[in-house]
């Protein structure tokens, strides 16, 4: 079905930023239309869902040119669960931002490349049109490049540098992949390559153009030998700026592969083989790095990587159940990885420092927020009923029939190590005495009550979100199932897109 | 003219990737512009170039008569330059900007000690 309001949610975040940019410097006036954009941002990105939920597949093509020719922009459910997230996660961010930033950094521009970004994110989610995809993903990096500079710091820019080099190798690496594609099959259009790419008689040479676009991929969703500039930048610019990276830039990565290897590249044996050993490797190495890392965000960053692992798994094993449970983890993760970061900020303002050898004493002091943030970590470590535990349940039901023991080992190890830090992060944090010849320096108690509002309230939101998926178990894994539906078969995306 | 651009994007690709192993930041900005300029010109080449014959129909006909040129890969090509022209420029910037601060030009020598900020 045509429906023109599918880019609804880009344009109100474009539309956001270019009014921002008229109130260039006065910082107020960009703080209140951030946090309308983003509200208004979320309610569209609702509607599109209800719609989508409702009417199946929904497409538009850009200047209505018929769809292998032009440009489509299709919403199914994926792209829109996706849309939902990232809007529930802005609409976070933007709140936290508008109060856990600096002045300095919104006079350089910080909400309206933010709003850049978060309309690059839907636009990748939401187009059906490969160079388009790769597109988007240039405006998103180049957008998280100025995010990630801004400010100037010496560790910010050199994080920047290996940041900067390794997604500029990606997305060549993927724009290869994309320009070898066109050579065999003549089309950029993602429902039109997926019948295509069966009638090219090079099979081998498809298969080498797959691995092309793991590798990009791999390198933007952070997973095993390519994923070290993710722990060397994260923990660098400010704890606004890394939620979004962290909850949201990885999950890109990821999103394109869901897509690229559900529509296009079928995964063969060997693909799937790659992607598992991958994935067990992407765990271990993840949380091996999580064990020794002392400061917060470090901790976060490394845990980011180890969970990629888990959705990777589940889209090596490709079946239904396994796809379930890497959709559902996904959903799980944009949340959480987002709230995490704003805690690791919120601490940061209530201690002035996220080492964790110099934190202690926080659960006596702020009981309420203390508790807060753990049922957040809760979720994230996946305690039953909590939104992190029922997606396991796919991966390990689906790792077992397919006889992947290193998978579930793994998975085992992932989430116990998951635990552990967590727990150690908790007593160090919250419950241990701050350890002594230690200046505090506490920036939340002096505060106004407005500015500690909306400090606690974007963490209040995201943990909601989170105790909904995890509550409300039942209709996200609906949904989880009928995603994984459309991923598998995926004639219904193709009839949308260029009809019968 | 297939075989030499074959030619010419293979060692684009070897030199970009040989620049960018090295620890030198000017080599790593060269090594990413060569890559860019290699995948540029794969692109070119895998949309079969076609030599006078633009994608004109003739008056006469409603559809192509004969193998035309494909106009796609050079809208492709123009979309990717100048994406790669602002990334390349942002990326001089940067690196001059660490260079500035770190006064080394050695990848090796950009590990800070952590550094707390907001």
């Amino acid at each position: 079905m045509i429906d023109n309001h599918i880019l609804a949610p880009v344009f109100v975040h474009l539309f956001a930023a270019i009014v921002q940019l008229i109130f260039w410097r006065k910082t107020i006036t960009q703080r209140f239309i951030s946090v309308g954009g983003s509200l208004i941002g979320l309610l569209v990105a609702m509607r599109l869902f209800n719609k989508v939920h409702q009417e199946g597949i929904l497409t538009m093509n850009a200047s209505d040119w018929d769809a292998p020719f032009g440009i489509v922009f299709v919403a199914d459910l994926l792209s829109v669960t996706l849309v939902v997230l990232t809007s529930i996660a802005a609409f976070a961010v933007s709140i936290f931002s508008s109060v856990g930033l600096s002045r300095q950094r919104m006079l350089y521009g910080y909400f309206p490349i933010f709003h850049f970004l978060i309309m690059g994110l839907h636009g990748a989610f939401l187009t059906g049109d490969i160079f388009n995809l790769y597109v988007y993903f240039e405006v998103i990096i180049i957008s998280s490049f100025v995010l990630m500079t801004l400010g100037g710091r010496k560790a910010q820019l050199e994080g920047a540098v290996k940041y900067m080099a390794m997604n500029i190798l990606a997305s060549t690496f993927f724009l290869t992949g994309i320009g070898i594609l066109y050579g065999i099959t003549g089309t950029l259009n993602m429902a039109d390559l997926s019948f295509k790419i069966k009638d090219v008689q090079n099979q081998t040479l498809v298969g080498i153009t797959s691995c092309f676009f793991i590798i990009g991929f791999g390198i933007k969703s952070a997973v095993f030998p390519l994923y070290y500039w993710l722990p060397s930048s994260y923990h660098t610019p400010p704890s606004a700026v890394a939620a979004t990276f962290g909850g949201l830039l990885t999950k890109v990565g990821i999103y394109a592969m869901l897509r690229v290897f559900s529509l296009i590249f079928i995964p063969d044996d060997f693909i799937r083989t790659l992607l598992m050993v991958l994935a067990v490797l992407t765990i271990l190495t993840g949380a091996f790095g999580a064990l020794i890392k002392t400061n917060i965000r470090r901790l976060f960053s490394y845990l980011i990587v180890c969970h990629i692992g888990f959705m990777m798994g589940g889209i090596a094993m490709f079946s239904k159940i396994a796809l379930m449970g890497a959709v559902f983890y996904l959903i799980h993760d944009i949340m959480v990885k987002t709230n995490m970061f704003l805690i690791a900020g919120v601490i940061r303002q209530l201690r002035g420092t996220m080492d964790m050898e110099k934190l202690g004493g926080l659960y006596k002091e702020y009981p309420k927020i203390s508790l807060l943030i753990a049922l957040v970590l809760f979720s994230l470590v996946g305690i039953p009923p909590l939104s992190g535990f029922w997606p396991k349940i796919f991966l390990f039901q689906e790792a077992f029939t397919q006889h992947q023991y290193f998978f579930v080992g793994a998975l085992i190890f992932g989430s116990f190590i998951t635990l552990f830090v967590i727990a150690k992060m908790w007593s160090k944090v919250f419950w241990k005495d701050v350890p002594e010849n230690v200046e505090i320096e506490d920036k939340f108690a002096s505060m106004e009550l407005y500015r500690k509002i909306m400090m606690v309230l974007p963490v209040g939101i995201l943990a909601a979100a989170t105790l909904y998926i995890g509550l409300n178990a039942e209709s996200i894994v609906k949904i989880s199932e009928q995603i994984a539906t459309q991923l598998i078969d995926t004639r219904p995306y193709v009839e949308a897109v260029l009809g019968n | 003219m297939e075989l030499l651009l074959v030619f010419v994007i293979g060692l684009l690709y070897a030199a970009g990737v040989y620049l960018i192993l090295r620890r030198s930041m000017v080599k790593l900005l060269l090594g990413i512009m060569l890559l860019g300029n290699g995948t540029n010109i794969l692109i070119f080449l895998l949309g079969t170039i076609t030599k006078g014959k633009p994608p004109v129909i003739d008056e006469a006909y409603k559809v192509f008569q004969e193998i035309y040129a494909d106009p796609i890969p050079q809208a492709l090509i123009l979309t990717a330059i100048v994406i790669s022209f602002g990334l390349t420029s942002f990326a001089i910037v940067l690196l001059k900007r660490v260079y500035a601060l770190v006064d080394s030009d050695d990848l090796d020598d950009l590990n800070t000690p952590e550094e707390e900020d907001l």
